[in-house]
């Protein structure tokens, strides 16, 4: 076990994919002797060569289209979007090529293409540095849609990913890029939690607590912060978006009889909508309360200056948590 | 020989401004076969051609003759509702067939939804070619046994598949080359701008092969450019030809030309077939809503398969037993064609969720199987889908 920060164990996690396999590439803007802005592919093109690690011209439809027919070739690309906010050039490559090449072609033309986005808010970045598309992705048929919340998830989702014989979109938490934790890089992938599955981070019985990528650092800290008012939280990191692991969030829900979701990502349509809907469908008699979604509000990411009042926060989520226990709350008494 | 649009033998370019070439002095187009099917020399091209004989000659004929066949008999077949739509090539037979047959059997090609011709060619099962019209499948054939691409409906996107195709072909040390087809509609498009830069850029072994039909549905040319297409290639710094794209031979010679630069390392290649769509976009396009008869005719006296015609009649190699021949051959792929499109079975209801992922996915599955349950309940999936379109 070392200690290493999340981007130092996805740099390690991809070392290890183009180690293993010849035909991995990674394609992006400033990849190379930079390492990327965030330093996350660090040192592998000096180690493997400007024909395995890519520095692309500026032009992100350009960087998955490429991809698109790199995998055509037998390849497994791995894509980098530089920031949340800049892959919307590439939409209709990601939509309407990778994720349906294999449907198109019936099954005959594999896309393992992963796209690397880091994503989310907090690092006080101006606009179009900090979003959260991730639901446009998950709702798109053909793509996988996953995002670790740990250094050790990191490493080995990568691994994960990059292996998958299917379209991966990988978001990368940006705001926890700095943070440590324990990695096992000898961890064999194909032996570790499978991407799609999710995972109980806390132990609970009073309410579940649904986060995914940055939020379930502030999910755990919001469950401690519960306990000792003597509420107990259950938290689960999704860690697939999509597939959600349902199996998982049903079992909680069946123990707890409460739900609450927390997203970055604004409310309406969003991820949120997806895990309440179902899971109420899944077992509605075995909840207590209607599920309640803890989210970004349905604006353009906003300034920095005022970007905490955007994101959820241990307070908020907290909130939710009074409002899912039927506890007074800032939403007590209010109708509709 | 070299001329510009007006001297092509017809007056086009004079008489209407909509398809007449664009501003600029820019490149001449090369022509090997006149409209009156004279062989004109061209010292920088022939050499590409030294090895095509007569009887090469004559069986890029029968190409032509069969695909302009293929293209009719499949229009006839949307005419009575056993296609749902069909993009009819009529005129660019010559290019297709020209661009396809200078290929290599390891060379990828990258067709958009109208190298119909090309896939003929390039040997894909005649029912398969027709199956994505016949909304039995999204994609037709497996591209790996003929090596090129199914079609793509999305403009140009398929420029940049063929790019990153081509730079695997690098990285693999390779010496085959990709083509990618696309029109004078595409050359707009973000994605093909960004394939060339990368193409460029990466120096890979492609060849861009832009039929220019002179209209995008309704659109004409000079709204997608000021100026000659070709000049694209040439501002990202690829070598570019303009050739006359209803001359079989010139656009032989100059596909030649590109393949071989690609083989060598020498990067990719522009080639602007110059051309005109006879026909409407698709079946669902009425070409005389916006397009002036005129023009039809000044491009009929330029047809691709008439001036091939000529030359061989001046060979003296058109004789009645080998325009038999190719009349036979003609009739048998169309009646090929006409049953294989009407034996073709339709696809099984569940098919629907095949194939959106190689791996298991939970939210997938559980869709299945519960709509598995529910066709069930009528004791025959058949029967459900038919209860369902009677509703």
């Amino acid at each position: 076990m070392t200690q290493m920060t999340f981007a130092r164990a996805i740099n390690s996690g991809l070392r290890r994919s183009l180690d293993n396999d010849p035909k991995v590439v990674l394609l992006g803007e400033d990849i190379g002797a930079l390492g990327g802005v965030f330093r996350v592919t660090d040192g592998l093109q000096k180690d493997f060569g400007k024909h395995r690690v890519v520095d692309t011209p500026l032009a992100e439809s350009g960087i998955v289209g490429t991809a698109v027919g790199l995998a055509y070739r037998g390849y497994r690309p791995v894509v980098e979007i530089q920031f949340d906010g800049f892959v919307y050039p590439a939409f209709d490559q990601i939509v309407s090529q990778v994720a349906k090449m294999h449907y198109r072609s019936r099954g005959t033309v594999k896309m393992p293409i992963t796209i690397r986005i880091p994503f989310g808010g907090g690092i006080g970045s101006p606009e179009h540095h900090s979003e959260s598309p991730e639901a446009y992705f998950a709702h798109t048929a053909g793509l996988r849609v996953v995002t670790p919340a740990s250094p050790q998830d990191a490493h080995t989702m990568i691994q994960q990913a990059i292996s998958c014989d299917d379209p991966v979109v990988f978001f990368e938490p940006k705001r926890r890029y700095h943070d440590k934790g324990e990695v096992d890089e000898s961890l064999d992938p194909n032996s570790a939690p499978p991407m799609g599955q999710a995972r109980v981070v806390t132990d609970g019985s009073d309410v579940t607590l649904v986060a995914y990528g940055p939020l379930v650092k502030t999910a755990r800290d919001a469950a401690t912060a519960a306990a000792d008012e003597g509420v107990s939280v259950e938290v689960i990191d999704l860690r697939s978006l999509a597939p959600v692991d349902f199996a998982t969030v049903e079992a909680s829900v069946r123990k707890t009889g409460r739900l609450v979701i927390t997203h970055e990502a604004g409310q309406s349509g969003g991820l949120g909508a997806e895990v309440a809907a179902s899971i109420t469908e899944r077992c509605f008699y075995h909840l207590e309360a209607a599920p309640v979604r803890v989210t970004g509000f349905d604006v353009p990411y906003p300034y920095s200056k005022v970007e905490m009042h955007h994101l959820p926060n241990l307070d908020r989520i907290l909130d939710g948590v009074d409002r899912a226990l039927g506890r007074p709350n800032s939403l007590s008494g209010l109708e509709g | 020989m070299v001329t510009d649009d007006a001297g092509q033998g017809g007056t086009a370019a004079g008489r209407n401004n909509n398809t007449g070439h664009q501003g600029g002095a820019g490149h001449s187009m090369v022509q090997l076969i006149t409209p009156a099917g004279e062989r004109v020399s061209h010292p920088e091209y022939d050499p590409w051609l030294k090895d095509v004989s007569d009887e090469q000659l004559c069986s890029l004929y029968e190409d032509l003759v069969v695909i302009r066949r293929i293209d009719k008999e499949a229009t006839a077949l949307q005419r009575q509702g056993e296609l749902g739509l069909w993009p009819p090539l009529l005129g660019q037979e010559a290019s297709q067939v020209g661009s396809v047959r200078a290929l290599r059997e390891d060379d990828f090609i990258f067709p958009s939804y109208r190298e119909n011709g090309v896939a003929y060619c390039r040997g894909v099962d005649l029912a398969d070619i027709l199956r994505v019209w016949r909304g039995a499948a999204s994609g037709g054939w497996d591209p790996y046994t003929v090596n090129m691409a199914i079609p793509q409906i999305v403009i140009g996107a398929q420029t940049l598949h063929a790019t990153g195709y081509a730079m695997g072909i690098q990285n693999d040390g390779a010496d085959s080359a990709a083509i990618v087809y696309f029109g004078d509609g595409a050359t707009s498009e973000g994605d093909v701008n960004e394939a060339m830069v990368f193409a460029a850029s990466f120096q890979v072994p492609l060849v861009f092969f832009c039929q220019n039909n002179h209209w995008a549905i309704s659109e004409p040319v000079r709204v997608q450019s000021h100026t000659q297409l070709v000049d694209r290639g040439t501002g990202f710094g690829i070598p570019s030809m303009r050739v006359d794209g209803n001359d079989v031979l010139a656009v032989m010679a100059a596909t030649r030309v590109a393949l071989d630069r690609a083989r060598r390392g020498g990067g990719p290649t522009f080639i602007e077939a110059v051309t005109y769509r006879m026909g409407p976009h698709t079946t669902a396009d009425d070409p005389t809503r916006y397009r002036d008869a005129n023009e039809l005719e000044d491009w009929a006296a330029k047809d691709p398969i008439g001036r091939v015609h000529a030359l061989l009649d001046r060979k003296g190699l058109f004789t009645e037993e080998f325009e038999t021949g190719v009349r036979t051959k003609a009739d048998a792929v169309a009646r090929e064609l006409r049953a294989g499109c009407i034996g073709m079975p339709d696809p099984e209801p569940l098919d629907v969720f095949k194939h959106v992922y190689s791996t298991p996915n939970s939210w997938l599955d559980r869709q299945q199987d519960h709509y598995s349950r529910y066709l069930a309940t009528f004791g025959d999936p058949e029967a459900a889908t038919q209860e369902e379109g009677a509703r």
